[in-house]
């Protein structure tokens, strides 16, 4: 049986030169924080791949630090400020969006139900931030503004630099999970002037449990785990060695092949929205096909249910995902979709197509194949 | 890669009544119901209409069509190979615990989507014994669902009101969490709790 896997948005394979580089790694027992032979050459490993992550996201390798992963990151970064609005500072305000990841979006209803005062900016319909509504809600209260880079759902890219340019004409920072972005397209810390940056090695090729938070000079900083004097007293606990070397290999992949990956996911999603659309009747492609992640492809197929199209794709060896409420576990479907006015049966119809570098031109071929006849009798058995 | 160790994500019954769905309803068969039953919200991502052809007061066949998730495809389908052959009596008080028994049981939260299908047949069953001018002596015998995605019975609810629990419609609201989802369902829990606050004199 054909295996095409779709779902790179979730979490991608680990590339083979990711595997060699981890399989040295446990050789590296050392801890990196002792000042012994052992411990000195884990640490120099984990500043290389310090150096990898930095000069893949265009920031000086001081200003890394690595967290278990980008829910993490996120995290790290909205307690910064709860914690600067605890200390009494007068910018007590933060603003952010209704389609941000569940990391944020969860920490935004955590934060709120303490009181503290939190704006969701809108999105268009395309999922793109709306300036004009930003604009209205930026003011000097505003300490932090965390806007993600690509959305995981839909692929819609947000205008960073500007959101940056506006956000600090108020003075407030700016912060930005580019967890789905790296390594597809160009994330330049400094070109984009941005002052927090979340990212995931899982998304990249890299293993999965570890991430980064990158801090600009100068920048607000508290840590959100206490306990030991890593990462200059940034983030405790004992340093993941094998997981970190890992995330190095995959940044300096990443960083190496960015250009071409653009080029081929973007190729390849191209390929399959056209194919779907000529194939298969009655369907919307959901995000900005303008500004979006190349390999992303989100479709919704009206009178087919998400989850069981994404369980007779499974059947036949293809995997994505769905915005369907049947397969969240509850019965609210993507918000995303819905925050971006994407209506309710669109929403719990929608199929997510992610592409990643082990895909190829004939797994589109192949989905094209699959498919129509799927949504087909869907529609067929359908009461709508 | 071909071998996973993990099994599918629901029941081999669930598995081979998604993939092949019995008694669905085929435009070709020219299949014409003595009665049909339209049920669910898309807003909670399921739509069903049940078609029954009766004889003898019993059903003869069933065919279904449903917009909706595996297990909802799936239950219906089950639901329907049960169904044939049952008095409208015994149709009438198939259950979904039944259902959800004979797949081999459902995840907890689709459950929602295995009571779709008893209700739709219960509606063409009443659809049935109104256009033919018949007594229908089980629409009563049965707790009906008032709000589709949170499944709440009009019996829970007239108990909440009867033992004082639920005063006001917030109070009602909070406990049941009714009309959350679609919605659908608020001017008429709004209705029926009125008229149960009048009855208990709450």
């Amino acid at each position: 049986m054909k295996f095409v896997y779709l779902d790179n948005n979730a979490t991608t394979p680990i590339h083979e030169d990711v595997i060699d580089s981890m399989n040295e790694a446990l050789a590296f027992y050392g801890n990196a924080s002792s000042m012994h032979a052992f411990g000195r050459d884990a640490a120099f490993k984990i500043e290389e791949a310090r150096l990898a992550v930095a000069d893949l996201i265009g920031a000086p390798s001081g200003s890394i630090v690595f967290t278990s992963g980008a829910s993490e990151a996120n995290n790290t970064v909205f307690n910064i400020f709860r914690e600067q609005i605890d200390l009494g500072s007068k910018r007590n305000r933060i603003v952010t969006t209704a389609i941000e990841h569940p990391s944020i979006i969860e920490m935004v209803a955590y934060l709120r139900g303490r009181g503290y005062k939190i704006d969701l900016c809108p999105v268009d319909n395309t999922g793109r931030v709306r300036l004009d509504a930003l604009k209205e809600l930026l003011a000097e209260d505003v300490a932090l503004v965390s806007v993600m880079f690509g959305n995981n759902e839909i692929g819609t890219i947000q205008p960073i630099k500007e959101i940056v340019e506006m956000a600090h004409s108020v003075g407030a920072y700016v912060h930005s999970d580019a967890t789905q972005a790296i390594g597809k397209v160009e994330v330049s810390m400094r070109e984009l002037g941005l002052d927090y940056l979340s990212l995931s090695a899982h998304k990249f090729y890299g293993p999965k449990g570890i991430g980064v938070l990158a801090v600009a000079k100068g920048v607000p900083y508290a840590p959100y785990i206490h306990g030991g004097h890593q990462e200059a007293g940034r983030r405790a606990g004992t340093y993941n060695t094998v997981a970190i070397i890992g995330m190095g290999a995959a940044a300096k992949i990443a960083k190496r092949d960015q250009k071409d990956e653009e080029r081929r996911l973007w190729k390849m999603r191209e390929m399959l929205r056209k194919g779907i659309v000529e194939k298969i009747p009655n369907v919307v492609i959901n995000g900005n096909q303008e500004h979006c992640l190349p390999g992303t492809l989100d479709v919704s197929f009206p009178h087919a249910e998400g989850e069981s199209i994404l369980l007779y794709l499974d059947l036949e060896g293809i995997q994505v995902s769905t915005g369907s409420a049947c397969a969240s576990g509850s019965l609210e479907p993507s918000y995303v979709l819905l925050s971006s006015g994407v209506d309710i049966e669109l929403a719990h119809g929608s199929i997510r197509f992610s592409f990643g570098r082990y895909n190829t031109e004939d797994d589109v071929a192949y989905v094209l194949e699959k498919l129509p006849p799927i949504i087909k009798r869907l529609r067929e058995m359908s009461a709508l | 890669m071909s071998n996973f160790m993990a099994q599918w994500v629901y029941s081999p019954a669930v598995k081979d009544h998604f993939m092949n769905p019995r008694n669905t309803w085929d435009e070709k068969e020219n299949f014409v119901p003595d009665g049909v039953g339209d049920v669910g919200s898309l807003a909670c991502g399921d739509q069903m209409r049940v078609m029954i052809q009766v004889e003898n007061d019993r059903i003869k066949a069933i065919r279904w069509l449903t917009y909706g998730c595996a297990s909802a495809i799936a239950s219906t389908s089950m639901l329907s190979e049960m169904a044939i052959g049952l008095t409208l009596e015994d149709a009438y008080h198939l259950a979904p615990e039944a259902i959800t028994e004979a797949l081999g049981g459902l995840p907890e939260h689709k459950f929602h989507c295995s009571v779709l299908g008893d209700k739709g047949l219960r509606a063409a069953i009443d659809d049935y014994l109104e256009k033919n001018g018949l007594p229908n002596p089980y629409r009563h015998t049965i707790a009906k669902i008032v709000c589709e995605c949170h499944n709440i019975t009009d019996v829970q609810i007239e108990n909440l009101v009867k033992t004082k629990q639920a005063t006001t419609l917030e109070e009602l609201q909070e406990i049941t969490k009714y009309g959350s989802t679609c919605g659908k369902c608020k001017a008429d829990i709004a209705g029926l709790f009125d008229e149960l606050k009048h009855i208990y004199n709450v």
